[in-house]
Formats: C-alpha cells, structure tokens, sequence
C-alpha cells in the first residue's frame, strides 16, 4: 500500500534541504546579534572602527541571509509538496506557529534587513542602530516560532483528535506555545546559533591575526565574540540538559535509543561512554560504561528507573492494542456518527490511535492485525539506527564541550590582552566547522529519534506523505542537490573571497564614498 | 468564540488580501527585473534597475512565504492538496524564488561580465517563469483539478504536470505575466531614471494594454467555455471540516453566477480593467505614482476577480466535484481560525506600518550616480 522508495525518498529529501537551510540559520541568529552589539558600542563611543567592524561582518552576514531567506522558502512550503497527509492532519496546529512565524518575525526581519545595508547615509545614527536591532529581534523570534512549531511534533501537547474531520485539533494554543519541550529545545538552539556566529567570528579574527593583518580590527572583533561566545556556549549546554531532561519524560524511546540502552538497568543507570549498538542484535557491544551517570543526568534523581528499549517495545503492544481499538471504533462513526459506544471507545482510546495506524504499514485493515504484524509494528517504533543516535549525539556533546574551553581560553586570553598567541589562533581556526557539526548532529539526533513518529505519539512519519508518482520524487531530489551543490559553491567561494580581502582589502579597494 | 460562519469567510477574505498583497509588492519586483534586459542595456543601467528592488525585495517575499503559512494555517486541506498536487509546478516555482535572491546578492560581487550576463539573465527568466507559473496555477484552479480522497481523507492527485499546461491556464499564465510586467514597468518609471525609467514605461503601457485583452479573453472563456462548478446540496456552514458531505456538478458558465446573485463582486473585474487603463492614461500625463497606484488596483481586480468567481469553493475537484474543497469544509478549526484571526488584527497593521516606513526612508530614484558613488555597497 504505502510505497517505500516513495516515503525514504521524501525523507531523504526533508532531510537534505532541512539540514542544508540549516548551514545557514544559525550563522545569520548568532552573527545578527553580534552585529547588534557591536554597533551599539559605535553608537555609545562613536569609534569609527566600531562602524568598520558591524559593515565588514555585516557583508559577510549578507552573503549568508540569502541563503538562509532562500532555502528557508522550500522548508516553508515542503510540508505541502511532499507531505500532504501531514498538513491537513495536523494543520490545524502546526500551521499556526508558522504562519505567526511569518507575521511577527519574519517580516520583520526581511523588511529591515535591506535598510541594514541601504540605510547607513539615509538614516540617522540611532535609527538605523535599531533598525540592526530589530533584524536581530526578528530572526531569533523566528526561531521560537519554528521551534514551537517543532516543540509539538516531539511532544503534541494542548490537542485531541477529532473523528469528523478525520485530523488533530488545536484545544489549548497556549499549551502549544508554552510547551516545555518548545521552550527548552528554543533557548538550546537558539544558543547554538549564537555559538555559530562568534565562532565564526573568532575564526575568521584569528585568520587576520596570524597574517598580521587588521590587527586592532580582529582584536576588537574577538573579545566581543570571546564574551558573548562563552555565556551562549554555557547556555547551550545547560539548555541541552534540560532538553535532555524533558525527553526523559515525553520521549523515552529516544532517550533509550541515544542511550543505546537495551534492557532497563537497576536505577541509577550506568552511562555508556562509548560502544557499538546493534539494531540487530538488541545490545550494545564493546560497551565502556560509568556507573550511575545516566540515571542521575536524565532523572535528576537515583531511584527512578529508565526503561530500557527492549520494555518500551512491549509498552508499545499494548498501546498498539489499544490504538486497533480506537481504529475500530473510528470506522464505527464513520458509518454512524451518532454511534455511542464507539465515541466513548474513541474517547478512551484516542490518545493510541496513533499507535493503530502503525499497523497500516502491514495491513489496510487495523483492526484485524495478526499477532506478528503487531510484533513487527511494535518493533518500528525504535529508531532504524540506534547506532547513528548514540554517535551523533556523543558527538554533539563533546563539540559543545571544546567550545566552551575554546570560549574559556580566548577568554581569558582577552582578559590578559594576548590574543596574538600563535597555538591558539590556530585552534580557533580549525575550529570553524565545529558549531556547524555540533549542529547538524543534534538536529539529527531530535528528529531520527523521533522515528517511526513525524508527530511522536500521533501520527507515523509513513502515513504523513503526500501520494506521488516516485518519478516526481527522483526528480525533485535530484534537481535539489544538484540545485543546491550549485549554489553552495558560488556561496562558499564568494564568502573565502571577502574574507581573504579582509577590511584592509575593501577600504583599498573601494571606488567611492567611506566604506 | 467568534461565529465559525464569520471567521470561514474573514480568512477567505484575509486569504485574498494576502494573495493581493503578494501580487502588488512581489509582483514589482518580479516584473522589474523580468524586464531587466530590455531596459538596460548597460552594466549600470542593469544595476540601476536590480538596485530599486534591491533594499526591499526580501520584505516583498515575505508576502509569498506568508501566503503559504496562512494557507496551511487556515485551508489545511487547500495547502495540502494545491501544493502537493502542483508538485513539479511548486519544484519550479521554489527553484525560481530561490535563485532570484541569490542572483541580487552575487551578480555584482565579481567585476567579470560574463558572470554578470548570466545573472541577469537567470533573474529575467526566473521572473517570467514565476509569473506564468502562478497564472497557470489558478487557472488550473479555476478549471478545477483531479483529486479525490479515501475513507482516511488521504488526497489521490490524478493529474500531471504537462496536464496542467493547458490551453485556458495557459492564457491565465499570460495574464498573469502582463500584469506583472505593466505592474513593475510602472514601479520602474517611478525609481529608476533616465533611459530605463523612460524604456521601462513604454513597455509597461505595451502590456496594460495587453493585460486588458487577454483579462477579457479569459473572462469569455470562462463564459462561454466548459468551466465552472455548482453546490447542488445544502452544506451547513458551521459544520465540520471534511470536503465529503455534500453534492457539487460541474456547470458551464456558474463562475458568472455570483455576479448576479452578489452584484458588488462585478466591481472586481471593473477595477481590473480600469485599473490597467487608468495606468496607461495617467503614465501618459506624467502622473508616474498615481499611475503605479492604478496598476497595483489592476492587480487587485484581476486576482479578486478569480476569488469571487469561485465562492466558495477554494479548489474544485475536477474527477469528483462532490469532494471539492469550499470555504465551508475545508477551513481549519474554529479556534485555530479565531487564533489566526486575532494574530492577523495585531501584526498585519503592523507590518503595513513598518513597510511603508522603510518605503519612506528610501524614497526617490535610483540613479546612475549614485550607483557610482557608493559601488561596493550596492548591488
């Protein structure tokens, strides 16, 4: 029934264009704040050198925000083309945080971004400094629209189901928008995008440093990314934890999996530093583990028990069982609404429906399933790939880890006015990609830990697409990489060109009025 | 709660508004630089003209993305069939939104003339792709397309993509390039100068006059041609969104109905002609800002004209009209749409406000000059 080169060629492509927008995201959050405080000291001090940094990284921010504008546009309209079922399931919540994404953020946001580079001789010192400000403002209220959005497809709060128009439905919008996991996983992401852009920054500084070049220019440039790198660094990790915590409530299957963590150990659990997990085999091999840590880090206590995979599946049965019931009776009113037994079985079976409709991946008809299709249904609900969750996220966390010693060193460095220490401008260097890695690891572990799920809980990531020819797909996924290959190019080589101009390079050059 | 009818009908007119306001201020950008190589003919004049949507074309898209959003917030079922049902369509039309902004950004970054021709170029032709695509798009819609459901309410497209070239949406994707190719023509007469202000209103009063001969092609067509569709059952107006309880046939000539039974709505296809004639006529009295007022009205009419047509259906289905989406079934729920509704009382006064502020600091032309004088900055 459901076409699988369909259904993986629509993730993959999710999947590539998500993560693709993503290079972009948080350079243009982290990189419009420092602009925004960097400018504010121009306007406190009037130091023309303060005005020389905000245009010199804003260019580089420019570069970057096309992009970001640009391929946020397919993420925008995504769930549509190729996840039909999806939308008009769950549009209903879902589509609201975006379209107030729109309204409040993102227009502010994009309309101001242009009088950011066209208003500097049109507009006074203090208006065109709020108008950075309100740049700022807009792509980070942006990302808590988006990550409320996101919130609720981890953890679908302040919604029920709705038999008649065969979808979920908003009950509670503040619910919604106060969702914990929303509220937690906003401030962790939006940190990392600070991260980002003073990573950045601090890197392409040290660059000009080593060649001694616009050395009071860089010096400036990386104690304000040193300072506003280590508070955000500090703010990643403690948000993570608390993420972390609240997916030990709302998401055990994901906590077990990143976990790798089989069978339910004796509480608290011990930690595995590292290992092999097996999908196959249930275990994880050549496991190094340290006594207590896990349990203390995700229950914040030592008697709570964290279930391990093996008993979620079981958990899963019976949930599965419960949602053929819900299913049953959803056919029930489909033939008479006015069927009162099968309402009161909806209402009490409704919040497993979503487990029911695992099934549809075996048979068409729910309600019948054999013993091993649920078997095999209750087995779908851990991630395909343990082994890629427990990496990704180890990997996640020790990026987070060096970045916060990068952060301490430089500054301390700034503290003692040395920054022209050669061992560790090479580091900050090197350490370009790493908030990017950091990045892309963690969205993979929030959204290929929630699989089988799109909606967790509610609605299967198989069920969600749209029905197309899988001719379509080919081409569309195709045509994106190669799209966006292209334009990665001209994006990155126009991006290595203005960095190694540098300011000196553009104030050379220039043909006109003051830079 | 606010009445479930009122709002049902508030976001069918909020949904017209934000397409309006897509084709008015996009629309500028779309035309300006889709006539970009036959206005200028010089590397400055080419910048002259990309420099006046330069500072404002990503507010403009936001319109667009905005559109999107609040289809998918408030017409679930019309985000989820339209967008998937177009589905090379949308590939193309992504493709063009995508590489426009990055052509602005990166055509004037390298001195090399090659690598600017070629900019220009992909700018010219993503914006006449665009704006064909989306006439073609409603004049699919208009027609009404292959879908229907199963007992999941799970969407089945039957069409194709090459299906969706067809002769009458055709014709609409030409209307809809002249419309915005007069309505940026305009907008150029306004900011830029000299050569390409005075080419680029030639050219714009060339395609008012066109946009009204292919807009009352259309309006023929539809009249006398197999289009249209017809409720035959009654379908209660507060009841629950799910495009399966009532009856619809195909009928040609019912887009004329509601013209009789609702005589205001003939003041749109009225303001879509006299908003393109008006245009010609006040541009040819020098009266260039009225002039680009009168197109965007044009533009108003020409787009609300293919709403009101259609009320209340939204997307009729072609291979089953009984499950076509209508604004009675096809809505979000009441509370999402009361939610959407208050957001939209708060924010889009707001944005008008701030985008007519930044409109204001950047008033007056772009010349050659000052492209001259601040040649790093701009683009």
């Amino acid at each position: 029934m459901f076409d699988s080169s369909m259904i993986n060629l629509s993730r993959l492509q999710f999947a590539i264009t998500a993560m693709y927008h993503f290079i972009f995201v948080p350079l243009t959050l982290g990189l419009a704040m420092l602009l925004g405080i960097m400018e504010t000291v121009y306007v406190m001090t009037g130091k023309s050198i303060w005005k020389d940094m905000t245009k010199y990284w804003g260019m580089l921010f420019g570069i970057n925000f096309a992009m970001g504008v640009a391929t946020g546009i397919t993420m925008e309209f995504q769930f549509g083309t190729n996840w039909a079922y999806y939308s008009q399931y769950v549009g209903d919540i879902f589509g609201a945080p975006l379209a107030i994404e729109g309204m409040m953020a993102f227009f502010l946001e994009a309309t101001f971004v242009g009088l950011f580079f066209f208003g500097w001789n049109k507009l006074s010192k203090l208006q065109h400094l709020i108008v950075t400000w309100l740049l700022a403002l807009g792509s980070s209220l942006s990302a808590l629209w988006i990550l409320i959005a996101n919130g609720w497809m981890q953890y679908p709060v302040g919604s029920h189901f709705n038999f008649e128009t065969m979808r979920m439905e908003v009950t509670n919008f503040s619910a919604v928008i106060f969702n914990p996991v929303a509220q937690a996983k906003f401030v962790h992401t939006i940190s990392a995008g600070y991260v980002t852009g003073s990573v950045f920054v601090m890197a392409i500084s040290a660059y000009f440093l080593l060649r001694q070049r616009n050395i009071a220019f860089a010096k400036r440039s990386m104690t304000v990314a040193a300072s506003f790198g280590l508070a955000s660094a500090l703010s990643v990790v403690v948000l993570g934890d608390e993420s972390g915590y609240l997916a030990t409530h709302h998401q055990h299957m994901k906590v077990a999996a990143i976990e790798s963590m089989w069978q339910t150990e004796k509480a608290p659990a011990a930690f595995t530093l590292v290992g092999l997990p097996s999908n196959t085999m249930h275990k994880t091999e050549f496991a190094i583990k340290i006594p207590y840590v896990l349990g203390l880090i995700t229950t914040r206590s030592i008697h709570d028990q964290l279930p391990g995979i093996i008993d979620l599946v079981q958990t899963a049965k019976v949930q599965i069982r419960s949602g053929m019931q819900a299913y049953g009776a959803l056919l029930a009113l489909r033939k008479n609404p006015n069927d009162k037994t099968a309402k009161v079985i909806l209402d009490a079976h409704s919040s497993d429906l979503g487990y029911g409709l695992l099934l549809k991946r075996y048979t068409d008809d729910p309600t019948n399933a054999t013993l091993q299709e649920i078997d095999k249904a209750a087995w779908d609900t851990v991630p395909q790939s343990v082994a890629s969750l427990f990496w990704s996220f180890r990997v996640m966390v020790a990026c987070g880890f060096f970045l916060i010693a990068l952060f301490g060193t430089a500054f301390y460095l700034s503290t003692k006015r040395s920054f022209i220490t050669p061992w560790f401008l090479k580091i900050a260097l090197f350490s370009l990609p790493i908030p990017w890695l950091a990045s892309e690891m963690g969205w993979y572990v929030a959204e290929h830990g929630r699989q089988p799920w799109v909606i967790e809980g509610v609605l299967p990531t198989f069920l969600g697409t749209s029905s197309l020819p899988v001719s379509d797909l080919w081409i569309s996924v195709t045509g994106f990489i190669l799209f966006y290959t292209a334009l990665a190019i001209v994006e990155a080589s126009l991006m290595i060109k203005y960095i190694r101009l540098g300011p000196d390079g553009m104030v050379k050059n220039k043909t006109g009025a003051a830079l | 709660m606010i009445d479930y009818e009122f709002l049902r009908v508030v976001w069918w007119l909020l949904l017209g508004v934000l397409l309006i306001a897509f084709a008015i201020m996009d629309g500028f950008d779309l035309g300006a630089v889709a006539l970009l190589p036959f206005v200028g003919k010089t590397d400055l004049e080419r910048r002259v003209v990309i420099n006046t949507v330069g500072p404002v074309w990503e507010g403009n898209q936001v319109w667009f993305i905005l559109g999107g959003g609040a289809i998918f917030a408030a017409w679930p079922y019309v985000y989820a069939i339209s967008f998937s049902g177009f589905y090379l369509a949308m590939f193309l039309v992504l493709v063009t939104f995508i590489i426009r902004p990055v052509a602005f950004k990166y055509r004037s970054k390298l001195e090399d003339s090659r690598w600017r021709h070629t900019w220009d170029w992909i700018m010219c032709i993503a914006g006449i792709t665009t704006s064909i695509l989306l006439g073609v798009a409603v004049g699919n819609v208009l027609q009404g397309v292959p879908f229907h459901f199963d007992s999941d309410l799970r969407v089945f497209y039957t069409g194709s993509f090459f299906g969706l070239l067809n002769p009458f949406a055709l014709l609409c994707g030409l209307v809809s390039l002249c419309m915005l190719l007069m309505h940026g023509g305009f907008y150029l007469s306004i900011k830029a100068s000299g050569q390409v202000a005075e080419r680029a209103v030639k050219l714009a009063r060339f395609f008012a006059w066109l946009l009204i001969v292919l807009f009352a092609l259309g309006g023929v067509w539809v009249s006398l041609g197999d289009i249209g569709y017809q409720m035959t059952s009654v379908v209660s107006m507060v009841g629950p969104s799910n495009p399966m309880h009532k009856q619809v046939i195909a009928l040609s000539g019912a887009w004329l109905n509601n013209y009789a039974l609702h005589p205001w709505m003939r003041l749109m296809p009225v303001l879509g002609f006299l908003g393109a004639a008006a245009a010609w006529f006040l541009s040819k009295k020098q009266a260039k800002k009225t002039a680009f007022i009168s197109s965007a009205i044009s533009l108003a009419g020409v787009v609300g004209t293919a709403g009101v047509s259609m009320f209340p259906f939204l997307l009729p289905s072609s291979s089953n009209p009984s499950e076509s989406l209508t604004v009675w079934d096809a809505s979000s729920s009441q509370l999402t749409l009361q939610i959407m509704f208050i957001c939209a009382v708060i924010f889009v006064p707001m944005i008008v406000a701030y985008t007519t502020w930044v409109f204001r600091v950047l008033r007056g032309p772009v010349t050659q000059a000052s492209i001259e004088a601040d040649s790093k900055d701009m683009y």
